[in-house]
Parts: C-alpha cells; structure tokens; sequence
C-alpha cells in the first residue's frame, strides 16, 4: 500500500496512448507529406473559420438552453423525498445509456417530413420542414446532453446542508432570498461542471449537425472528420487548434469554479 | 427541508410537476416514437398495422448480431482491464506526494477532457504509424486499446477517494496480524476499495457501450460494433430493423437500471435494519 510500483504499467500506458499521441498531432500539424516543417496545414485549417465560430455558437446555444431546462429541475428533484429522488436520478439516466446514434436517429424520425410531428401539425393546416436547420442541431445537442447539466448541479445541491437554509428562514429570510443568498451560490461548481460537461461534447461532436442540419450547418467535428481520411496534416492543424481551444476554455472555468467540482 | 402547505405551496407543486412531466417527456417521448414504429408493418412512417416482422429480419440479420456480440466483448474486456490498471495505478498514484502527484493526475484527466474527436484522430496516428512499423492492422485489438483509454480515467477517479479516505492503519493491522502484503491487500485493503471499483467498473462499461466516434477512427476496415453497423445503416436505406434494435436496447437497460436501483434500495433498508 505504501508502494508506487503499482503505478507503473498505467504511466507507461499515459505516455504510449496519451502523450504520444497528443505529440504525434503537434508534429502532423506542423509538417507536409515529405515529413519537413510546414505551416501550410494550420493556413488551411484557417480556411475553417467560420465553421469553427458556428460550432462554438451552436454549443453555446445548447449549453444555454441545457442550464436553464436543467437548474429548475435539479432544484426540484432535491425537495423530493430521497427515494423519489433516486428514482428520479434512474429516470434520467436511463435515455443516456441508450447509443448515442439510437438517440439522434430517433429525432431524425420525428422530425423528418411526413414523420410523426409533421403529420400531426399537418392536422392543424401547419405545413413546415422541421429537419435540415440550425434549431434542429440544437435540439439534438440539449437532447443528447440535457443529462450531464443536471447530474452535476443535483448532486451539488443535494449536499447543501438543510442547516443552513433553516438558519437563513431563521434569520428572517423569504424564500426568494434563500435561493439568491445561500442555494445559488452553494450550486455554483455543479453549474460551472454541467456547462463543462455540456459544453466540450457539443462543440467538438460530429454526425449530430450531419444528421439534423442543413449544409450550413456543419461543425468543427464534421469538418475533421471528412478531411483526416484524405489529409492528414490539415486534420491534425484543426484538432490542434480545437483541443487548444477546449484547454483554454477549461482553464478559464477552472478558475470560476471550484476545482473539484469539475474533476 | 419543510413541505409547503400554504395555498401557493400546493400550486407551485403543480406546476413544478407538470414541468418534471414534461422534462421527462422530452427525454422519453423519441425512445417511445422508436418502440411504437418497430411494431409498424410498413416501412414508413405511416401505420399500416401491428407487426413482428422487423423484430424477426433483426435477428436473421448477421451483420448487427455479430456487430453485438463484439460490442458485449469489447465492453467487458476493456472495462475489466482497465479496471485492474486503474485500481492498480489509483494505489500507486496515492503514494506520489505534491507536485508529481498533481502532474501526474492531470495527465491521467487527459482523455477525460479532450474532444473524443481529437482522441479518436490521435490514437489512429498512433496506430498507423505502429501499424507500418511492426506490420499490422487496426481492428478489434486497437479498438480494445482505445477504449481501455478512455475507461482508465473513470476508473482512478472513482478509486482515488476511497484509498485517500481509507484507514491506513487497517493495513498496518493486517500486517500486524500475520498477513504478507499481497494477503493484507485481497483480504482487507481491496473489500475498502470495493463501492469505487466497481462504480469505476460499470462507468467503463457503459461508457464503452455508448461509444462511438472513438471506435470509429481506430477500428480500421473491417471491425464492426453497433455503433459502427447503425452509422452505416443509416448512410444506406433506414431499415426499421433500427427501431426494433432500439426497442430491445430500451428493454434491457431498463431491467439493468431496475435491478440496480433495488439492490440499492434492499442495500439502504439493510444499513438502516443495522443502525
């Protein structure tokens, strides 16, 4: 128990299957076909400009939407009693563990022409295309990642002593400000986790925007997806620049949030 | 925390369950869509009558049942393994003090907050190039592999605050009582580190069962999973055989979940009994 023997085989494995890897993208990056120093991948991956700002819009959008679904029913589900709470929890739980294919297929079948929504709308004389837009991607963003906003910010609120908010109505507090004064800032690493969790996935996913968006849609994800098959070395600029940007990103929520929280 | 019982309490209880209603719709409402059309007779979205049929053409089909069978493997093999290195490396990372420690642990969230993308991407450099020097292809091995990534993470940091939890001096006692290490370790430090274990076990699993986009960068031409064989059924014609798979999917999750939640349940009521 005393010995850091046990550590070895899993830090050699970091530096063959993490380090190296993570190198051989920076490397890939920076050079052509002939192995010598370029910078002509990361000029391509500039081409990509405005795909990447509209990823990092889209997931923006999602995350937004997700955080504010999400924060009244995490606070709800806190004020159950515990197995109700639980059960809740299972609830929730229970659609991310079907394949994340299974579940943007299934809103491809809602939402495509003559599916379910469009026969039912076309009852009522409303007559639309729902698929093949940017709200369409959105959709499936907050459907695949609604959960992972939840879990964090629950599992924060729940920890919040019931001493304290008493202490609070104690001292004269109303409702309102019990939430504003003691639960909103005592939840604040589940929000700052949940917008991580939320926020990472839906800028970087591919398949969500080709299966649900129109051609203009496309993301970050779709791009290198399309492009590593054929160029390496401008796929690896575009990764370089994303995890870049993620790393960035998550350094800054780092620094708002509590740092436990988020591990 | 108190019940409202004021006349606003009891209507923001409605409203409060209506909004949980709908939450739960949402999430529900496609899952459900899938299973009604699986039992559809047409292959449309219009009814034209119950049917099994598609229930049936799923289980002739070979490509989704081998497609299964590797992703059940590659599951178990990938969450026991790194389950081991995992639990293995969280004790030994235990005992790294300060700064190395830091280092050290952060290396090991690598895979945890990079893109999937930007993992799937690197590893397939990796195996590429491994694959031109020592003569192979990628497939089931290097897919194996790439999972085993990904799950070790979970893996040490559901294990980690058992061991920084855990009484160092239960150890020093078996020790004390006549065990060698290994014996102190099986008999007394491993049943500690259990409830983390295993909760790092079954994220592994079904993080390895949902996977998609990592697989597909590192599975070469010829493995196929489940994620990989519904990616490619819905680049061809959609065959409501999807739906049916779907159905049965929802099925068994739904017992796994349920099973689960009253072994925890039959757990609490136990603790409580002893207490």
């Amino acid at each position: 128990m005393k010995s850091r023997k046990p550590s070895i085989p899993y830090i050699v494995w970091m530096v063959v299957f993490t380090m190296i890897p993570i190198v051989m993208i920076g490397f890939t990056a920076f050079t052509d076909n002939s192995g010598n120093f370029s910078l002509e991948p990361l000029k391509n991956a500039f081409y990509y400009k405005n795909v990447f700002l509209k990823s990092l819009w889209i997931a923006f959008i999602s995350t937004a939407i997700c955080l504010l679904l999400a924060y009244p029913i995490a606070y709800l589900i806190t004020r159950m009693k515990k197995s109700s709470q639980n059960t809740m929890i299972m609830l929730l739980m229970i659609p991310m563990w079907m394949n994340f294919l299974l579940r943007i297929y299934a809103w491809i079948t809602i939402l495509q022409d003559n599916g379910p929504l469009d026969m039912a709308l076309s009852m009522l004389g409303i007559h639309a295309t729902y698929i093949g837009n940017t709200g369409a991607v959105v959709l499936g963003m907050v459907y695949e990642y609604l959960p992972f906003m939840i879990l964090p910010i629950y599992t924060v609120m729940s920890k919040i002593d019931p001493a304290l908010i008493e202490a609070a109505q104690d001292l004269g507090s109303n409702n309102i400000s019990v939430f504003r004064k003691v639960i909103f800032p005592l939840s604040i690493p589940g929000i700052i986790s949940g917008i991580t969790l939320v926020f990472v996935p839906s800028a970087s996913t591919f398949l969500v925007s080709q299966y649900l968006g129109g051609t203009d849609d496309i993301m970050i994800g779709d791009i290198i997806d399309k492009i590593f098959w054929t160029d390496q070395h401008t796929g690896s600029a575009i990764s370089l620049i994303l995890m870049i940007f993620i790393f960035v990103f998550l350094v800054l929520m780092n620094f708002f949030g509590d740092e436990e929280a988020i591990a | 925390m108190r019940k409202p019982k004021t006349k606003t309490g009891r209507k923001n209880g409605i409203i409060s369950k209506i909004y949980i209603g709908l939450i739960l719709a949402f999430l529900y409402a496609p899952i459900a869509v899938l299973i009604f059309y699986s039992f559809n007779e047409g292959k449309t979205t219009v009814w034209k009558g119950f049917s099994l049929k598609w229930y049936a053409e799923l289980f002739r089909d070979d490509n989704i049942m081998n497609a299964l069978a590797n992703t059940l493997i590659i599951a178990v093999l990938a969450s026991i393994f790194a389950t081991i290195l995992g639990t293995a490396a969280a004790i030994g990372i235990s005992n790294f003090k300060g700064k190395k420690r830091i280092i050290i642990q952060n290396i090991s969230n690598i895979p945890i907050i990079s893109p999937d993308i930007v993992m799937g991407v690197s590893l397939m450099l990796l195996f590429t190039f491994l694959g031109v020097m020592f003569n192979f292809e990628m497939g089931f091995v290097t897919v194996l592999i790439a999972h085993v990534c990904f799950c070790v993470p979970f893996v040490v940091l559901s294990v980690m605050p058992r061991i920084t939890r855990m009484d160092q001096s239960i150890y020093d006692a078996a020790l004390d009582l006549g065990c060698n290490q290994w014996q102190a370790f099986y008999k007394v430090v491993i049943h500690e580190l259990m409830p983390g274990i295993f909760s790092g076990l079954l994220m592994s699993f079904t993080y390895s069962l949902d996977d998609f986009i990592i697989t597909y960068f590192t599975r070469g031409a010829k493995f196929q999973n489940l994620s990989i064989e519904i990616y490619s059924m819905t680049h061809r014609r959609i065959s409501p055989k999807i739906n049916a798979l779907s159905a049965l999917l929802f099925l068994a999750v739904l017992i796994i979940m349920i099973i689960i939640n009253l072994r925890d349940r039959r757990e609490e009521k136990l603790s409580a009994q002893k207490s």
